[in-house]
Order: C-alpha cells, then sequence, then structure tokens
C-alpha cells in the first residue's frame, strides 16, 4: 500500500509540475530517485547481506565518468555509454569486492572506503578530463528515438529503471540466491556448515549492488550533464549509508523512501519559510546540515526498522 | 567412514589435540565423552574444519579432507549440529530447513522464484520437520520457538542435509528432561542409517545410544570400547569416572 502511493507520486511528478511551471522540481525528483536507486543498490550488501560498505560513492563515479569519457571522445550512442559504464563497473567491483570480502566488520568498512578514496583521487588526477574541476558533457546519452533532452523524458526513463530495480530486487531477495545472502548476514558460520560457498555469493551480491550504483552514475550525468570527483567523494558513500538507514534497511524500498527524505527536508530547511520566530529561522537555515542531522538521530532512535519500516511491517 | 591419523593442535604450549588417532566405522553411533578441557570441541572444529590441525590427517568417506574448507565438507556429507542453537532467528522454522535442502541442490545463484514456493525445497524441508515433529511450528518465525523446539529445527535441519556422518555437538544442552529423552528417542531410530559421532555430557544419553565410546582427557584418547567396556575400565575410572561415579 505504502509503497504503491509512492510510487503513484513519483509517477505524478511531471504533470504536477508541468501544471505549476516548476520545473525545478522535476530535477530535484530525479535526483531522489536517482540517488534513491544508489541507496537501494547499496542496501543489497547493507540491508541483506549485513556488509557496510562504505565506498559506494566510487560506482556512481564510474558510472558517471563512463558517460563523460566518452562524450569527451566524441561517442554519444547511449547503449556504448551504458555498457562502458556496467563492464568497468563489474571489472571494478569483482577486484575490489574479492580483496575487501576477506575481511568482515570493521576492516570491512575501512577497506572499502580506502578503494573509494583511490578511485576518487584517480579522478582528482584526470586533468584532461577536467580533474578536480569535473567536465561538462556537450550532450546526453542517445539512444534513438527516447529523446533523454526533454526533461520529462528523462524523467521517466529514471523512473522506468528505478521500478525495474525495484521488482527485480524483490524478487532477488526471495529467492534462492537472497536466502544466502539473507542467511549469511544472520549466521555466516552456519552457513558454511550447511555447505554453502558463502563468499562466493556475498561477491555476487556486492557486484550487483555496484552495478546497481553504476546504473544511477549513469543517470545523474545524464541529468546533470556534468561529471566531477565530488560524485565519488566519501561524503556520498556515508550519505548513502545514512539514505538506507533512515529509510529502513530491511525492506527493498526503504532506501528511497530515505533518499526522498533526506533530500527534500535539505531542500524545505534551505528553501522555505518555517514559520519560525525571527531569529530562529535565520539560525536554521544557516545551520541546516545541523538540523538535519538532529531529526536523522530523532528517526534513528524512534524508529529502528527505519522510516518506510515502520510504515510497512511485514513488507521485505 | 571417518579416520584420524595423528592429529595435533596446539594453543601454545598446551596441546589441545595430542597425536590422537581415531577410526569411526560406517553406521555406528560414536560417543565421545571426557571432563572440560579435555579438547572434545577443538575435536569437533578440526572435523567440521572450523579449525586447522597443526600436524596429522583426517580421512572421511576415502578422501583425505585435511585441507577442505566448511563448505566442501559439509557438501561431502559431514553434518554437524552446534552446541549453542545456531538457527536463523529472522527465518521461519520451514525457510530454516530449506536452506539446508538448498545448500544439497546445486548452486543458489537462481534470482528470481520465491525459494519458498519451489516444491523441490519445500518437500524435503517439511519432511524433516515432520521426523522431529515440528510440522506444527513450520511457518512459525524461529525467534518464537522454545529452546528445546529450535534444538530439534537444528537436527532437522541437519538431517536434512542428508549428511553420511552427522556430528552432534551436545544435543542435549539445554533441554527438559522431557525433551532429551524424546530426542534421544528419535536418535535411535536414526541408528544405522548414517553414521554419527555424539559428544554429550549426559551419561544416560551417551550409554543408551552409543555402539562405541572414546574418552578423551588432555587431548588424547584413554579408551574407546562399548559401553560396557568403558564402565569396567580402570584407567577410566581413575582418569575421569572416578569422581562422578556416583551419579552414574
Amino acid at each position: 500500500m505504502a509503497a504503491t502511493a509512492i510510487l503513484l507520486a513519483l509517477a505524478a511528478v511531471p504533470p504536477l509540475c508541468a501544471a505549476l511551471a516548476q520545473p525545478y522540481y522535476l530535477t530535484l525528483f530525479a535526483r531522489v530517485m536517482i540517488l534513491g536507486l544508489a541507496a537501494m543498490g547499496l542496501n543489497l550488501v547493507l540491508g541483506f547481506g549485513g556488509l557496510v560498505s562504505f565506498g559506494h560513492a566510487m560506482y556512481i563515479g564510474v558510472g558517471a565518468y563512463a558517460v563523460g569519457i566518452l562524450d569527451a571522445h566524441g561517442v554519444t550512442g547511449g547503449l556504448f555509454h551504458l555498457a562502458a559504464a556496467l563492464a568497468a563497473g563489474a571489472a571494478l567491483a569483482c577486484f575490489v569486492g574479492t580483496v575487501c570480502l576477506l575481511t568482515r566488520g570493521i576492516a570491512f568498512i575501512m577497506i572499502t572506503l580506502a578503494f573509494a578514496q583511490m578511485v576518487f583521487f584517480l579522478a582528482v588526477g584526470l586533468k584532461e578530463y577536467g580533474g578536480d574541476d569535473g567536465l561538462s558533457i556537450s550532450a546526453r546519452s542517445a539512444f534513438g528515438p527516447l529523446h533523454l533532452d526533454d526533461p520529462t523524458i528523462l524523467y521517466y526513463a529514471i523512473f522506468a529503471v528505478l521500478l525495474l530495480t525495484l521488482l527485480a530486487g524483490h524478487r532477488l531477495v526471495h529467492s534462492r540466491f537472497g536466502m544466502v545472502l539473507r542467511g549469511a548476514k544472520l549466521n555466516e558460520r552456519r552457513m558454511a556448515a550447511l555447505g554453502f560457498p558463502v563468499r562466493r555469493y556475498q561477491l555476487t551480491a556486492y557486484v550487483i549492488s555496484a552495478l546497481v550504483c553504476v546504473l544511477s552514475g549513469f543517470l545523474l550525468a545524464n541529468l546533470t550533464r556534468f561529471v566531477s570527483p565530488a560524485y565519488m567523494q566519501w561524503q556520498v558513500s556515508g550519505e548513502l549509508i545514512v539514505m538506507a538507514v533512515l529509510g529502513g534497511t530491511a525492506t527493498v524500498l526503504g532506501p528511497l523512501v530515505g533518499a526522498a527524505i533526506l533530500l527534500l527536508i535539505e531542500e524545505a530547511l534551505a528553501a522555505f519559510a518555517m514559520g519560525l520566530p525571527v531569529g530562529v529561522e535565520e539560525f536554521v537555515r544557516d545551520h541546516r546540515l545541523g538540523a538535519l542531522g538532529l531529526l536523522i538521530v530523532l528517526a534513528a532512535v524512534g524508529m529502528r526498522r527505519g522510516v518506510y519500516g515502520a510504515l510497512a511491517p511485514s513488507a521485505h | 567412514m571417518l579416520r584420524l591419523e595423528d592429529l595435533v593442535k596446539h594453543y601454545g604450549g598446551l596441546a589441545a589435540t595430542d597425536h590422537l588417532c581415531l577410526e569411526i566405522a560406517a553406521g555406528e553411533l560414536h560417543a565421545i565423552i571426557g571432563p572440560n578441557g579435555a579438547g572434545k570441541s577443538t575435536l569437533i572444529g578440526q572435523l567440521s574444519g572450523e579449525i586447522r590441525p597443526d600436524q596429522g590427517r583426517i580421512v572421511f568417506d576415502g578422501r583425505d579432507i585435511t585441507r577442505e574448507p566448511v563448505h566442501r565438507r559439509a557438501l561431502a556429507g559431514l553434518g554437524r549440529s552446534y552446541q549453542i542453537s545456531s538457527v536463523f532467528t529472522e527465518f521461519s522454522a520451514l525457510e530454516n530447513v530449506i536452506l539446508a535442502v538448498q545448500a544439497r541442490s546445486g548452486h543458489s545463484f537462481r534470482f528470481w522464484r520465491r525459494a519458498n514456493t519451489e516444491t523441490q525445497l519445500v518437500q524435503p524441508a517439511q519432511a524433516a520437520l515432520a521426523a522431529v515433529g515440528l510440522s506444527d511450528l513450520a511457518q512459525r518465525s524461529v525467534a518464537s520457538l522454545a529452546h528445546g523446539e529450535r534444538r530439534q529445527l537444528e537436527i532437522a535441519m541437519t538431517l536434512a542435509s542428508k549428511p553420511k556422518l552427522l556430528l552432534l555437538d551436545e544435543p542435549m544442552a539445554g533441554m527438559s528432561q522431557a525433551e532429551s529423552a524424546e530426542l534421544t528417542q528419535r536418535l535411535a531410530t536414526l541408528k544405522g542409517s548414517l553414521t554419527i559421532v555424539l559428544v554429550e555430557h549426559d551419561m544416560d544419553t551417551v550409554f543408551a545410544l552409543a555402539d562405541r565410546v572414546t574418552v578423551l582427557v588432555a587431548g588424547r584418547t584413554i579408551a574407546t570400547g562399548t559401553g560396557a567396556e568403558i564402565r569396567a575400565d580402570p584407567g577410566v575410572r581413575q582418569a575421569y569416572l572416578g569422581e562422578q561415579e556416583e551419579s552414574w
């Protein structure tokens, strides 16, 4: 129920923005979906696999840079962009995942962060592709008759990717593969004793989750027509974790809800009059990240299963 | 079925397993007893693959498994239950057993179909639950099961993985008397159909079930024989049973 309402609301954004003549909000909600997609991807390993990756922003970067670099060389074909992004992401994720999965717990968190930082500085060092300043993209990925230059078409393309990912995610967590992944989160030792080569399944989950983030980066580059190392700053990896935890890690949809809450509240604190007394209002606006942090703390304490987890108690 | 050759495991200066040799025949129920600190847990760990021995060989079903990882031993037919219930609390009882069935029914790189609607997983799982008398609780979340029920679920999972050799690590621990009597009976019905290695404190169970008993003291076997032989063995009496003779 809650899921249907959320998706219907997202589907209704373009006509509403058109009616209110507020194209800015179309972009805002497109961002919500793109970062929600990345958080959902991360949550496959975080929530269902129990592996806290603190480096998933690098896969957003891989997806975005694939578009930016190919575009810089005059390649505009969307399928090329997508194939290059997914291939590069898969190769990187196989390597990084194999190394990181030799560890668990805190060590896993630190080593995923270390790899993400390496890739971040690699991007900063790409002087021919803008280095620190990033790189503008001359044209959005071309998919034949599907013109992503039309903001509404781009919005619905992102929405379609989101829907497909949700459906696939929902099937996956209840499949044999999902059972093994969730079982390993609960009791890895017991899974091995039952005969499962646990690490192989965890690596596969890691690669799938990375590829969802690559997809998200691909869409982000197309939305902003810009890529920069900032996409894969460690803070972004942290925000993805916050989104997943805030929305609810035990659900497929939760991270999307978390992304919506985080981005929309941040926006609201910055842009809207809150009706607070003079002085207080400015204080909150100037320190809006602090206010946001306070809200996250309250949500984390009050709703252990996340906002969406609290709404949909039995949903996965 | 299972042969341990000159197995050694040191922890610092302490020999937890000290040149241990042991032969377990196919189809027998072999109990391993010993006082606390005799090295029973270390031995179980080496058998299941969680602990690497420093020296020696483990041969299972004609194959050297000394260096094999846990999951390969399990797939080769070495099933184990844990001293502390080790079930998946977020899953239903049925789903727990489904996982055990799934482990031996090919790879699990299947991403689409709901596992708990696959007949080839659900049917054997239900059969295993019925075998331990838990059919009525199949859909219950494991978090809501009583301790004894979890132990029975544990056994059902181990059975569902169709092992050739069953490694039972104190299966009666924390069970009520009625529950442990019931489990003893169930184990008695399993006897002969598969090889069982039973590590147990409860002497009534050991002597009621075991074909042969091995007594472990300080990482070494000091005696192996039938229950009667073990009771009569003066060395065992002195080293281990003497002080507790009253209790059994």
